[in-house]
């Protein structure tokens, strides 16, 4: 216990020491400003004259500014933080050759790995408090609206699940440090796994979708359900899509469903549109806990790998 | 004089790719002496090392370190050996107190306590005045220096010496030899050192082993091996002409 803290310690002030560090949080502490200033800016011309909606807080996260919201933006580019925080964690130290001298003291290998992932997600966590922590500030000062408790709960919960998300990203560029020698292979590696997820996966499952659902006809509700299940289920693959839908109904509690095609009668319609109040907080978790739990499920599988290939790797080839 | 043996294995094995690195090696070390560990580059020695501090498992084989199975009880063995690894590697980033102190809560020491093993092993080692540098600007022989402050912090009773002198210059090669001696005398530390330079391992070592192709193929003082190979007792023969004696029948 005692030497995991000391493990963690070192790795954050290693971390905050860092250029790559700095680099990273002004570029994303800018975005993020930006971002909010605008969609604060964009808010303010929309609600001008209206009755003031519920929620208004939280369209901050959610409503897209000049390129794409703050939602969007972390599940897009949040696995690159994930990703440059742990590309070399431990390759350069087999490379400078102080992995094996931390392994001759008497600790645990699995406190190494352990203190060096804890220490990835303090940052993680440190990161994406301040930035929402930024867009909550901004957001009072534009727009002069107190968040509610339940939005400081979803906001919370979004929180969560970000960290989570970055989290996994950063399980597996450890993952990829301990599988390569060489530094830049393993950032290539990581980065590659990124592109895959982020760009091929979606477009990937339209094709999928086209092949074997030729000729889905537009006016007949199965084939369109069948085509849409298709390329829901193959876009499921991406931890992308993943986050996405498990904030979805979190940071707006309007929708009520993580499916994108949802069929409805006039009769229904009718009802939906009478009853469009807001979830509360629990029946939005609900809905998206099968997300939730599969994020944490490949996080934990993606660290669990790491482990026990870092466990079971022969000190000599260290 | 019954001495007791630090280090003892007893047909350790290590065997890598279906190829033994290590083969049925059997070895005795006593308390406070200093055990020269000779041998060509890839014979297995750094191999031998690794299994007795735990990081590897042996094939077969057993190995004792101060009475501990280090396969069973890796902590409690690390914590007492010190290893100087041949590539010594550094936080190149960090001073060497700051180094010292990350070991120094490694091994469980914090606050004022480590704050005084890490000022007397500074001293110990000379390296008081280049404390606040970073490591990066160190020299070669300033950084195994640092390597011995390491395990003057564990307070190691016993150290793996892996080439501590490969690439000085013959003056910081010296300081480091005498460094050794000056610390197995005071601190009854018991010293394993591999090495090439076979002047300075027999000047300083109590007794050899050499190694070829993960065999112990000799073991003891260098009077003994010096008989053993020419059949005179007196130490006519350096360890350089023993060594290529062995070397060349292997």
């Amino acid at each position: 216990m005692h030497s995991l803290v000391t493990i963690i310690k070192k790795e954050l002030a290693d971390h905050f020491s860092s250029y790559r560090f700095t680099i990273l949080f002004a570029l994303i502490a800018m975005v993020s400003l930006i971002t909010a200033y605008m969609v604060g800016l964009n808010i303010r011309e929309e609600l001008e004259g209206v009755a003031k909606p519920r929620f208004i807080f939280l369209m901050l996260f959610t409503s897209s500014g000049a390129i794409f919201s703050l939602v969007q933006f972390v599940a897009f580019f949040g696995p690159l933080v994930g990703l440059i925080l742990g590309f070399d964690t431990i390759n350069r130290e087999r490379n400078e050759g102080t992995l094996s001298k931390l392994l001759s003291q008497p600790i645990y290998r699995d406190t190494v790995i352990n203190g060096k992932f804890l220490a990835g997600v303090v940052m993680i966590t440190v990161m994406m408090v301040s930035i929402v922590l930024v867009i909550t500030a901004l957001g009072l000062i534009l727009l002069g609206i107190v968040p509610g408790v339940e939005e400081l709960w979803r906001i919370f919960v979004y929180l969560m699940i970000s960290i989570i998300y970055i989290s996994f990203w950063l399980g597996i560029a450890i993952l990829f440090s301990i599988f390569f020698r060489s530094t830049a292979t393993s950032a290539l590696a990581a980065l590659a796994v990124w592109i895959f997820f982020s760009f091929f996966v979606s477009i990937g499952a339209n094709i999928l979708a086209n092949a074997l659902a030729p000729g889905a006809d537009a006016a007949n509700p199965e084939d369109l359900l069948w085509r849409a299940k298709i390329v829901k289920a193959f876009s499921l693959t991406s931890p992308m899509e993943l986050y996405t839908d498990a904030t979805a109904t979190i940071i707006d509690p309007m929708r009520k469903s993580a499916h994108s095609v949802i069929s409805l009668g006039p009769m229904e319609r009718i009802s939906m549109s009478r009853f469009s109040g807001p979830l509360p907080l629990s029946q939005s978790i609900l809905i998206v806990a099968p997300y939730i739990i599969s994020l944490i499920a490949i996080t934990v599988v993606c660290f669990a790998i790491s482990y026990i290939v870092f466990m079971r790797q022969e000190i000599r080839s260290l | 004089m019954e001495t007791k043996s630090v280090i003892e294995t007893r047909e350790l094995t290590k065997i890598y790719n279906g190829r033994p690195a290590v083969d049925k090696l059997s070895l005795a070390v006593n308390e406070g002496e200093i055990f020269g560990f000779l041998g060509p580059n890839g014979a297995g020695k750094t191999t031998t090392l690794l299994m007795l501090l735990g990081l590897t498992q042996p094939t077969s084989g057993t190995a004792k370190v101060l009475g501990l199975d280090p396969s069973r009880e890796p902590i409690k063995v690390k914590s007492k050996i010190g290893y100087l690894q041949e590539n010594m590697g550094f936080y190149s980033d960090l001073n060497a107190r700051q180094m010292l102190r990350f070991i120094a809560e490694l091994n469980g020491f914090s606050g004022n306590h480590a704050d005084a093993r890490i000022d007397a092993a500074l001293e110990r080692v000379g390296l008081t005045d280049e404390a606040a540098k970073n490591i990066a600007a160190y020299s070669r022989g300033m950084r195994q220096r640092l390597g011995l402050a390491e395990l003057l912090i564990k307070d190691s009773k016993v150290a793996f010496l892996d080439e501590p002198t490969l690439g000085l210059d013959p003056d910081a090669t010296n300081r480091m030899i005498e460094l050794i001696q000056s610390l197995c005398r005071d601190k009854q530390m018991t010293v394993l050192l591999s090495s090439h330079l076979l002047q300075q391992v027999q000047k300083i070592c109590h007794r050899v082993g050499i190694m070829i192709k993960g065999r112990m193929v000799a073991q003891g003082p260098l009077a003994q091996l010096s008989e053993e190979k020419f059949g005179v007792g007196k130490e006519t023969y350096s360890l350089e002409e023993i060594y290529m004696k062995y070397f060349q029948e292997a």
